[in-house]
């Protein structure tokens, strides 16, 4: 079982991040999946959690994850926070929207693989959402899926297409960016 | 106390009335009945507007009051505009 | 074909499967996307029965009740305080034998505002004469929607779906989504045997006299005592036809456990893995999880009991002054058993807090231990 934890402020879609990874998964064919909300009084800009779960199996717990293999996190300015990597267990994956270096985060949060992403510009250059508020989720999900390895790229294109309400190129092309990203950062380390 | 022993099946989900409203005469209800003085009746149809039981009807231009229906309620008496209406004791009727 | 589904699009889904003929709903909180989801089907042409936008839930449910006595298949959604709300009409739809069925999403009741899951608002309405099925999986809401139907239609009897506010509702996971045509084999039109007809007035719901109402309510029990049987029946159809089977009481390592965890909704499914860790500990434990609460399965829930058996119930409701709501009505169902098993109260998670595997296995070596009250519940927090 893969636990995962998202990051973000609401209106950033983290909801919809955390669904379109589950979709990924099951159109991969890579196991069984759960995305889970932490809701709370639902307002843009407050700080928002949600949940994943990937598993070969079924998944019968449906608590929430106190102690994840893997973090993401939406919001460059919660990626500095240390809350993000609470209870995440040793090595564990954290995915940022990012523009610092994988060192740089990792300065006071030692023993995680960082795998930072520009997800911000890259959805400011697709024309995802606004300079406050970005649309950054499928920038984010396509690095997420490139390090963690839960699903192929066209099964999260398939599920972006399915999640997304707009601008579905737009969406797929920033997922590709931020999938690739990953993909040049682990083959340069 | 005696026991409800019968099959419960035989009660039916549901009880309906099959009988149709006209066929349910309310005119005995009635103490005092609403009687139209045809001098001073203009025909105005308040009287056919405002009973609550449907039982006035329009006879080419002027009212009439369905005395088999008709419960005495006496609200087409309160509201001729025209004073043309009165309510008049049963018994003596 | 499987889909990454939440659980309020599960039940939309089952709805059109259904093809239900009238959506009645009240659209804003504490409704939840179920109708939001039928309503985007109805513009697209997908949906095409009729949906009508209410005032509130009270004429949510009086509008069913004219859509189902003209013979139409209906369907509405609410939520906590939406149900409290629709209370009155409830009584009514059982009264008149409307077989109409309705989501629960199950969220605690205010004051104080709150927004998350806790049971006590549908099992407020136990005495509605409404059967009630409580779902733990987002595939099960889907599935006991279009049992429902099955049922309420042969019984002329509503029907509450109940599931957990967001660890169900908003959650998403895969559900396998049946083609209609299998659904339509399961699901012939419906044959409403009272439906309106202009041809043949007649007047529905006038007064009776005393004894009438006694008989007619005596009727309702022993539907209501006969859906004990046709809930198995339309359960083992669905099984036959979609592969899936479901009982009014599914046991999990029951056969030999010394003390059986008792549970129902979300938390039961977590209970499974709760059950998994105290097994790998070499604790003889199990788990119950009472999928239907009316009728109450008081039969199917003794044939899981040994000799000697502790029950612990784990209720995510509760009835003030008195106990957590399952664990009464177990207890009372078990009464009139020679050698009724001891059943312990435990509370946990009211207005959405946490149950966690780690909770479930704490209830469990609590009574096993015998530190439960058999007169008063414990209250359990995971506070994580």
């Amino acid at each position: 079982m893969l636990e995962i934890r998202f990051h973000g402020r609401g209106g950033q879609g983290t909801v919809l991040a955390a669904k379109m990874l589950a979709d990924a998964v099951l159109r991969s064919g890579r196991g069984e999946c759960m995305a889970i909300p932490e809701f709370g009084v639902e307002r843009r800009g407050a700080p928002v959690l949600a949940y994943a779960r990937i598993s070969d199996g079924p998944i019968r717990v449906r608590s929430r994850i106190y102690f994840p293999d893997a973090v993401v996190v939406l919001d460059p300015l919660l990626s500095l926070s240390p809350l993000v990597v609470a209870g995440l267990k040793p090595g564990g994956a954290v995915v940022a929207n990012s523009d610092k270096s994988a060192e740089e985060l990792a300065v006071g949060r030692p023993g995680f693989r960082w795998y930072p992403v520009p997800a911000k510009e890259i959805a400011l250059r697709h024309g995802l959402g606004s300079k406050t508020s970005p649309m950054v989720n499928t920038a984010i999900c396509g690095a997420l899926v490139a390090a963690l390895q839960v699903a192929d790229f066209p099964a999260l294109e398939a599920a972006i297409r399915e999640s997304v309400p707009v601008k579905f190129d737009q969406n797929v092309a920033a997922a590709r960016e931020g999938y690739e990203a990953v993909l040049r950062s682990n083959a340069a380390a | 106390m005696p026991r409800l022993d019968e099959d419960p099946f035989l009660t039916p989900p549901i009880i309906t009335g099959g009988t149709p409203m006209k066929a349910n005469k309310t005119g005995h209800w009635r103490s005092a009945r609403p009687v139209i003085h045809d001098d001073k009746c203009t025909g105005c149809m308040l009287c056919w507007k405002f009973c609550p039981e449907a039982c006035v009807t329009i006879e080419g231009d002027r009212p009439k009051i369905h005395l088999d229906w008709c419960k005495g309620c006496a609200v087409c008496v309160e509201e001729c505009p025209a004073d043309a209406m009165s309510l008049e004791d049963e018994e003596g009727a | 074909m499987r889909k990454t589904l939440m659980g309020n699009h599960a039940a939309a889904v089952a709805v059109r499967l259904a093809r239900t003929g009238v959506v009645a709903a009240y659209p804003i909180t504490p409704q939840t996307q179920v109708v939001e989801a039928l309503a985007e089907m109805k513009a697209t042409g997908e949906f095409p029965g009729r949906f009508v936008r209410v005032e509130s839930e009270h004429s949510a449910m009086a509008c069913l009740v004219g859509a189902a006595q003209a013979g139409a298949r209906t369907f509405t959604a609410t939520s906590s305080q939406g149900l409290a709300y629709m209370h009155e009409m409830l009584h009514w739809v059982s009264g008149a034998r409307l077989p109409v069925v309705m989501a629960e999403v199950n969220r605690a009741l205010g004051a104080p505002w709150i927004l998350w899951t806790d049971q006590t608002d549908s099992l407020a309405q136990r005495d509605t004469g409404w059967l009630q099925f409580y779902c733990s999986t987002n595939q099960e809401i889907l599935d006991a929607t279009l049992i429902a139907y099955r049922v309420a239609e042969e019984l002329l009897l509503p029907v509450m779906v109940c599931y957990d506010g967001f660890t169900l509702s908003h959650t998403y996971e895969p559900v396998d989504v049946p083609d209609q045509a299998l659904v339509d084999r399961y699901l012939p039109p419906i044959q409403y045997p009272y439906a309106l007809d202009i041809k043949e007035p007649r007047a529905f719901s006038a007064l009776p006299k005393p004894q009438e109402y006694f008989r007619l309510r005596r009727r309702m029990d022993a539907d209501m005592q006969r859906a004990q049987e046709e809930v198995a029946v339309a359960e083992e159809e669905f099984a036959e036809l979609f592969g899936r089977r479901y009982s009014a009481v599914e046991g999990y390592q029951a056969e030999d456990a010394e003390v059986l965890l008792v549970t129902s909704g979300a938390p039961a499914s977590t209970a499974l893995d709760a059950v998994d860790r105290l097994r790998a500990k070499g604790l003889k434990a199990g788990n119950l999880r009472i999928r239907q609460f009316r009728p109450f399965p008081t039969a199917q829930l003794r044939r899981f009991l040994r000799p000697g058996v502790k029950l612990a119930v784990v209720d995510r409701n509760y009835s003030m002054g008195h106990h957590g709501i399952f664990c009464e009505e177990i207890k009372s169902a078990l009464y009139a058993m020679p050698n009724p098993p001891q059943v312990f109260g435990y509370v946990a998670g009211l207005g959405g807090g946490d149950i966690t595997p780690e909770l479930l296995c704490e209830a469990w070596e609590d009574c096993a231990a015998g530190r439960g009250d058999l007169n008063a519940p414990v209250w359990l927090e995971d506070s994580r």
